[in-house]
């Protein structure tokens, strides 16, 4: 595993989300609420893009008729045949043991600590002051 | 094919009524003048004409009056024959397709009457499932309540078609009585003609009515699956009987897949579709509609995914297969055990009760 | 909080697909009905305008039964400039004809099919609008790609119309309409539109969906859209029924049948059903002189998609050989949200002759092509 710098982060604000190519592998990255994840972007079913999912909250069900929603943001449909995925852990809701998208751990880490390396910027330029999203891939 | 051992448990017989004269006795003061009053005629559904071939093999058609209207016929057609431990009947009288839901009621009690009267008591081999009028939840609910101490009844019949689908929350009343119970929901091929019975209106044929019933059960079970009755209910056990079988595993296929990505449409349904089949629904043998070949048969019965699905059954008098076969070639000894007796006996639990 | 689906980037599709394929199941739809107008007498402007359509069921717009995604797409296949998925060729190129590989692509127009319109007329004008609209649009400027001779299905001598019309074009490759027919598709009726489609050499292709105005159910109405798409295969399983009993392929004995968009695994327990109670009831239907067995193994053909998904994918490659290998005609049902990854969907245990006979060779089969 490697640090990645994928966006500085003001290029990634709440709400957004990013697609990146880190080492091959094609990565979503979101920043839900202030808080970043990072999927590969590739549906388990038939490699749906996730990028162009959207995301919904956690929709539960303790019996027919009743309907609990909570995590709004949380869980990305994918844009094909909505199967849905936990944000935070790539697990899937309907077999959550069984089917997963790859998650990656997602760090927030200060250009100056950055300098000390190592990590890999091919493409964001660093600098000490800035803040930057940091992908473990 | 094969005969059945001695000692199954036969999971869908039919006997019938020879004419509403039988029932008179049965019913109340008030419905017995009513049925004069208006000259109600015999309540056969089309589902079965008297005539067709398939609804009664021409070996049990006797000379005069209907097949498997007596007990002698019973026993001389089947019980002596082929000496099943237990045989569960299912009378078709088609009380469902009434639009009075309060005589539909009354002679649902009639016919349960008259069978505890002149077949269970008369023969100690069989039991019945309760007849209800299931176009009123209530009222059917009534019925259930009304017998259901009498453990020779041992499940609740409904037929596959009825006003609204299944699933629907209109009809939970009769599955909240059948699981206090203990009793299982037999859902049986035939409709109360609410609707036509394929998705693109009346056919032309009564063979086309009879082949469309296996679609009828598809859809069926994806309502009893998709509105959460085996979430709501998961005592609940549901057979699905004379459904033709082999549409299942595609069936299945294709809902799970779909399931997978509306699953927020139906939160409540919380583990794949297969799984609730396995634990939760039973579907009886005859007809199988399986393939010419052996080797494809068995494949099939791979395909179902578990082998406590099948429930032994000879459906009869419906003409389903010759002479003594009714076992489909290509089942292992240990399969072939499951459905005559262990699958019956782990499905009708009343009938841990009575029979030894 | 989310970003605007329509305006962002589109994911560059993955590099071209080495193995060409048919996709017998491509939705083109116009950005609007309005888009129609340049096929449409000025008549039918107005009318649209006031009237809005009629067909066979409660809403003006959308149906009652709301959509796995929205308008039933994939939510990538909306082009940047907004306009409906499938309304765009050039983006359909970008994203799916030429990184799929598609060398044969049959357009199966659905939205709208005007041959689930209640008013005769304006199902006939406006069948002959999209058929007019897919010329233009679609087959006279992408070679890879055939029309489906749209027809007013409900009202014979139109749908005839329409057909011979066409007949004489070889851009058109089959008769098409909608599965949910507001009677069994073998009914008499029907048979004008067949023996039309026979006379000019076509098959017809009855596509999953439409409006009969009957529940998908033989019980009833179901609550949800998930229980609306599966019981499309129960739907074409009656159909296949009806054609089969009714004696459509006695009659026509050169017909040919596709069904689309229906999955295919239910078909061989039909055909073993049909069988079998058949031979016990034969006497109702004495102008079949062959098992229906036997008419479904000659006259009818399916599409994959949506392809079932057992657990074991070698209990699909049993059923793809109980159906046979050369009756089965891939699609994706492009831009749709069930859409079938060509790259993914199949299973990979299949030799190289299957895939390419699913993938290709039964559709130039099936479409004259060779």
């Amino acid at each position: 595993m490697a640090k990645h710098v994928v966006a500085a982060v003001e290029a990634l604000p709440p709400g957004s989300r990013k697609l990146v190519d880190v080492d091959g592998r094609p990565i979503v990255i979101f920043n839900v609420k202030g808080e970043y994840f990072a999927l590969r972007n590739r549906c388990p079913h038939q490699g749906g893009n996730l990028y162009e999912g959207k995301l919904t909250g956690l929709i539960t069900s303790p019996e027919p008729g009743r309907y609990e929603y909570s995590r709004q943001g949380e869980i990305l449909r994918c844009p094909w045949h909505g199967w849905e995925f936990d944000i935070r852990t790539g697990k899937s809701c309907i077999d959550p043991t069984r089917i997963r998208v790859k998650s990656y751990p997602v760090d927030v880490e200060c250009g100056r600590h950055l300098v000390e390396g190592p990590y890999v910027a091919e493409t964001v330029p660093v600098t000490v002051e800035a803040e930057y999203v940091v992908v473990d891939v | 094919m094969r005969p059945p051992a001695s000692g199954a448990i036969d999971c869908d017989i039919h006997p019938s009524v020879p004419g509403l004269e039988v029932l008179l006795p049965y019913l109340t003061d008030h419905w017995r003048d009513y049925v004069a009053q208006t000259g109600l005629h015999e309540l056969e559904s089309v589902s079965y004409p008297l005539g067709a071939p398939i609804t009664a093999r021409q070996d049990w058609r006797p000379r005069r009056g209907k097949p498997a209207s007596t007990l002698d016929q019973l026993r001389s057609d089947l019980l002596d024959r082929w000496n099943p431990k237990v045989a569960i009947c299912n009378c078709l009288y088609g009380v469902q397709l009434l639009f009075s839901e309060d005589m539909a009621a009354g002679i649902a009690r009639a016919i349960n009457g008259w069978i505890a009267a002149e077949w269970l008591d008369r023969e100690p081999r069989l039991r019945a499932s309760i007849v209800v009028p299931m176009q009123n939840p209530e009222l059917a609910v009534e019925e259930i309540e009304h017998w259901a101490a009498d453990r020779r009844f041992v499940q609740v019949l409904l037929l596959v078609m009825g006003d609204l689908p299944l699933g629907r929350r209109y009809y939970w009343p009769i599955y909240a009585a059948a699981a206090r119970h203990g009793l299982p929901v037999g859902i049986h091929a035939g409709s109360s003609y609410r609707h036509p019975v394929t998705p693109v209106g009346w056919p032309s044929f009564y063979t086309e009515d009879y082949v469309n019933q296996a679609q009828a059960f598809q859809t069926q079970l994806t309502s009893l699956i998709a509105e959460g009755v085996f979430n709501k209910f998961p005592d609940l056990r549901v057979v699905l009987i004379e459904s033709g079988v082999t549409w299942l595993p595609a069936h299945l296929w294709r809902l799970s897949k779909f399931w997978r990505g509306l699953r927020m449409e139906v939160p409540w349904v919380d583990r794949p579709p297969d799984e609730i089949v396995r634990d939760q629904v039973r579907l009886t043998l005859q007809p199988v509609d399986g393939p010419p070949q052996r080797e494809q048969f068995e494949r099939l019965m791979d395909h179902m995914g578990s082998d406590r699905l099948l429930l032994f059954s000879t459906d009869y008098p419906h003409w389903q297969f010759d002479g003594d076969d009714a076992l489909p070639d290509g089942l292992s000894a240990d399969l072939a055990r499951k459905i005559l007796v262990d699958n019956p006996r782990e499905t009708y639990l009343r009938l841990k009760e009575t029979v030894q | 909080m989310n970003i605007n689906v329509a305006s962002s980037t589109r994911v560059k599709s993955a590099a071209r697909a080495k193995l060409a394929i048919a996709d017998c199941d491509l939705h083109p739809a116009p950005n609007g009905l309005k888009e129609l107008h340049p096929y449409l007498d000025e008549r039918w402007h107005r009318h649209l305008e006031m009237f809005g359509t009629l067909r066979r069921h409660g809403y003006q717009q959308g149906p009652a039964y709301p959509k796995g995604q929205p308008e039933a797409m994939r939510r990538d296949s909306w082009p940047p400039d907004g306009s409906r998925p499938g309304s765009r060729l050039g983006f359909m190129q970008w994203q799916h004809l030429d990184p799929n590989n598609v060398e044969l692509g049959v357009l199966t127009p659905i939205s709208p099919h005007p041959g689930g319109f209640q008013n005769a007329e304006m199902s006939a004008a406006f069948c002959r609008a999209v058929n007019d609209w897919q010329k233009a649009e679609w087959t006279q400027k992408d070679s890879r790609l055939r029309a489906s001779i749209t027809v007013p299905y409900e009202h014979g001598e139109l749908a005839v119309g329409e057909i011979e019309r066409r007949a004489d074009d070889p851009e058109f490759v089959q008769v098409f309409l909608l599965s949910r027919t507001a009677a069994p598709i073998g009914q008499r009726r029907y048979w004008p539109m067949f023996e039309a489609a026979v006379r000019a050499n076509r098959p017809v292709a009855i596509h999953a969906f439409g409006f009969g105005g009957f529940p998908i159910t033989g019980g009833g109405w179901p609550s949800f859209y998930l229980e609306e798409m599966t019981g499309h295969a129960q739907c074409c399983q009656s159909q296949v029924t009806s054609l089969v009993l009714e004696g459509v392929f006695e009659r026509f004995p050169t017909l040919r049948v596709v069904f689309i968009e229906g999955g295919f695994a239910w078909l061989p327990s039909l055909a073993w059903r049909l069988d079998r109670h058949w031979k016990k009831l034969k006497s109702e239907t004495p102008h079949l002189e062959r098992l229906p067995s036997e008419y479904i193994r000659d006259h009818i053909w399916v599409t994959t998609q949506p392809m079932e998904e057992p657990r074991s994918a070698g209990h699909l490659i049993d059923v793809c050989e109980w159906i046979g290998w050369d009756k089965i005609l891939f699609a994706t049902d492009y831009p749709h949200w069930d859409f079938d990854n060509p790259a993914q969907c199949l299973p990979p245990a299949l030799t190289e002759e299957q895939r390419g006979r699913i993938f290709l060779e039964n559709a130039r089969s099936f479409y004259g092509m060779n």
